[in-house]
């Protein structure tokens, strides 16, 4: 008998399918399934749910018969920068306005770099800016207030 | 003879001077995307989808289609010279052209691809407008249940071409068409699964998610360990191939063409597996197998051919029945959708000049392509020694611009957070997001056509397998499925995509 041992990797992507499974499974019940002649709309999503939580076992199964290799580096550093970067832009471009906003945005994704300096930063953020101020702002004529009612 | 009718109308179209200016402005981003790594086609189509809204739908959907062919080219360019395929078609590039190169013929190993690209490009043009028409035909029968029968081919092929466990793929997909499903459904108006977030209630955003999972994730992914590339590259001489180059050249160009236009076709084929399955072909066939991996001028000629040819034809089931074969088939539906067309056989009857411009726009961008790019390897190449800390902040600036010029709906930005997060997670666990992301496409058609055909056989569901062209579709399906889950292919298949 061989002990009870799961590789980590294929355990947690087994969970990730199951556990989203058991979600759609639980609010599809919750809604009007009606019959294979007249689907109602939860029918189609349960049956899905269902075939999802079946692969997740699968592969927990799996995941227990043999060893995967380790994760590698994770890119926590870039997870930190990169992630918040559109989200700025959101929460920015209607108040602050389309210019401040590419400037906000690419400034905070540039330090997603440990290779990336200031100075160089400032240069390429700036010039950046500018070109997608012509380019999509005077070109295209997108629709955005380049400065926003913040700053008036 | 209406064949050349059509095509003249494709090329007036194609060839007006405002037309030819957007082919070549895709044809140049796309080689220039091929060349840089960490920002494929998908990615860029996705973040310029919003802005070919104000373009005419013919030019916009020009200039995506050269995105995508002009990518393939450019990542042929950089896997021969530094051995690094700027795009996963052009991995088995690799192998043989940098050999090429180290022994000194990189300008006949660009030339050969160049050639063989343009070739099949040619040759498969004119099988897409021999076959789309009669496609249109039949596709004007499909009834629900083929429709159905048709996308659960596509999805199935979807995973043949994903990487790593099989079991993984297909729980993506299923994944992608749960995700498919978010929103308001249309037969009751029901929400669904949309956690009480108003925004969801007209779905996930589809460019927000394929530039999250295709283009933010990739980011993560390459910034997990940076590192300086260095790129020696001596210049370019000798571009012209002898005479028993080109004598050596030819069958595979023959043979990588007829390969890549018949496995492009298959929804979910394509590009890709076309080029892996060229190569395999030629090592066999040769007489002297030993010299590839040696710079052996086969192995170039033959992908490459192959890749440009199933590139070409994966535009047959787009075109003719709305399907998309890939991602970026995916994100060209729905360019269509934002311009107001509705994807599907009827395109070629109420837009001929669209359908014809588009396919005679793929003609002149691959002449474009060997035209200007070839005097230009030196200046694609210096591309390359652009360190990455700099291409990414611009990636996400446009990424971020792009998204949100869709809706001008700010939700759609958190979404890109969202599944950047998601997509960078799943890669982590090997799981791919391609199978993801067409199941997200094609999860409300494939409920729409489910019910329907159910109403219609008043639910009986063997109308699936009793209607013949339903149940060869199926068919097909099972065998692919059964192919690709069978232990020795399954052990193949991964030892093929090891390789990129």
């Amino acid at each position: 008998m061989r002990g009870f041992s799961i590789n980590g990797r294929d355990g947690l992507c087994a969970a990730i399918f199951i556990l989203l499974g058991v979600f759609f499974a639980m609010q599809s019940l919750g809604m009007e399934l009606g019959t294979a002649f007249r689907m109602g709309p939860g029918y189609f999503p349960l049956v899905l749910a269902g075939f999802l939580i079946l692969l997740g076992l699968i592969i927990l199964v799996q995941a227990t018969q043999y060893a995967a290799e380790p994760v590698g580096p994770i890119a926590w550093r870039g997870m930190f920068f990169i992630l918040p970067a559109p989200i700025v832009f959101g929460l920015t471009v209607r108040g602050l306005g389309f210019v401040p906003a590419v400037f906000l945005t690419a400034m905070i994704a540039a330090f997603a770099s440990s290779r990336m300096k200031p100075g160089i930063a400032l240069l390429l953020v700036s010039g950046l800016t500018i070109f997608s101020v012509i380019v999509f702002s005077y070109a295209l004529g997108l629709p955005f207030r380049r400065f926003g009612p913040w700053l008036d | 003879m209406d064949l050349f009718n059509n095509l003249a109308l494709g090329f007036s179209t194609a060839a007006s001077p405002w037309n030819l200016l957007f082919c070549f402005t895709g044809v140049m981003l796309g080689t220039l995307i091929g060349v840089l790594p960490g920002i494929g086609a998908t990615a860029t189509i996705a973040m310029l989808l919003p802005i070919t809204f104000q373009l005419e739908p013919v030019s916009s959907l020009i200039m995506l289609a050269g995105i995508y062919y002009g990518a393939q080219y450019g990542g042929s360019t950089t896997a021969i010279l530094i051995n690094m395929p700027g795009e996963s078609s052009s991995a088995v590039t690799a192998i043989d052209g940098y050999q090429m190169a180290r022994q000194g013929r990189a300008g006949v190993a660009l030339a050969t691809a160049a050639i063989g690209s343009f070739f099949a490009g040619t040759v498969s043009t004119f099988l897409v407008a021999i076959f789309a028409p009669p496609l249109t035909s039949i596709a004007l029968k499909f009834g629900a249940a083929e429709y159905f029968s048709l996308m659960v081919v596509g999805l199935i092929s979807s995973i043949a071409l994903a990487h790593g466990s099989v079991i993984k793929a297909l729980a993506m997909v299923v994944l992608g068409l749960l995700l498919g499903l978010v929103g308001t459904d249309i037969n009751t108006g029901t929400p669904r699964f949309i956690l009480g977030i108003r925004d969801l209630s007209d779905g996930l955003n589809f460019v927000a998610m394929a530039v999250g999972v295709f283009g933010v994730a990739e980011i993560l992914r390459n910034l997990e360990n940076e590192q300086t590339r260095s790129v020696m590259i001596k210049k370019v001489t000798g571009l012209l191939p002898t005479r028993e180059d080109f004598r050596r050249m030819a069958a595979p160009i023959l043979r990588g063409t007829a390969l890549g236009s018949a496995l492009g076709i298959l929804p979910g084929g394509g590009a890709i597996l076309a080029s892996f399955a060229s190569y395999t072909v030629e090592k066999r066939v040769s007489k002297h197998p030993q010299t590839f991996g040696k710079g052996a001028i086969e192995g170039v000629a033959g992908p490459e051919a192959a890749n440009n040819a199933g590139a070409q034809t994966s535009f047959i089931p787009m075109l003719t029945l709305g399907i998309p074969a890939n991602p970026v088939m995916a994100l060209m539906i729905g360019a269509m959708i934002i311009q107001g067309i509705v994807p599907g056989p009827n395109v070629a009857t109420e837009q001929p000049a669209l359908f014809w411009g588009i396919i005679a726009s793929m003609w002149i961008g691959n002449l474009m392509l060997i035209v200007l790019n070839l005097p230009m390897i030196g200046l694609w190449v210096k591309l390359l020694t652009i360190p990455y800390y700099v291409l990414f902040p611009i990636i996400l600036a446009f990424c971020s611009i792009g998204v949100y010029s869709v809706n001008s709906n700010v939700f759609d930005l958190y979404s890109v957070a969202f599944f950047g997060l998601i997509g960078y997670v799943l890669v982590k666990l090997h799981c791919e997001p391609a199978p993801l992301l067409l199941g997200f496409v094609l999860g409300p058609l494939l409920e729409e056509n489910l019910r329907r055909a159910m109403i219609i056989s008043r639910g009986d569901a063997t109308v699936f397998f009793t209607r013949p062209i339903s149940a060869t579709l199926l068919a097909i399906a099972l065998a692919v499925l059964v192919i690709v889950l069978l232990p020795s292919i399954n052990r193949k298949r991964e030892e093929i995509f090891v390789e990129d």
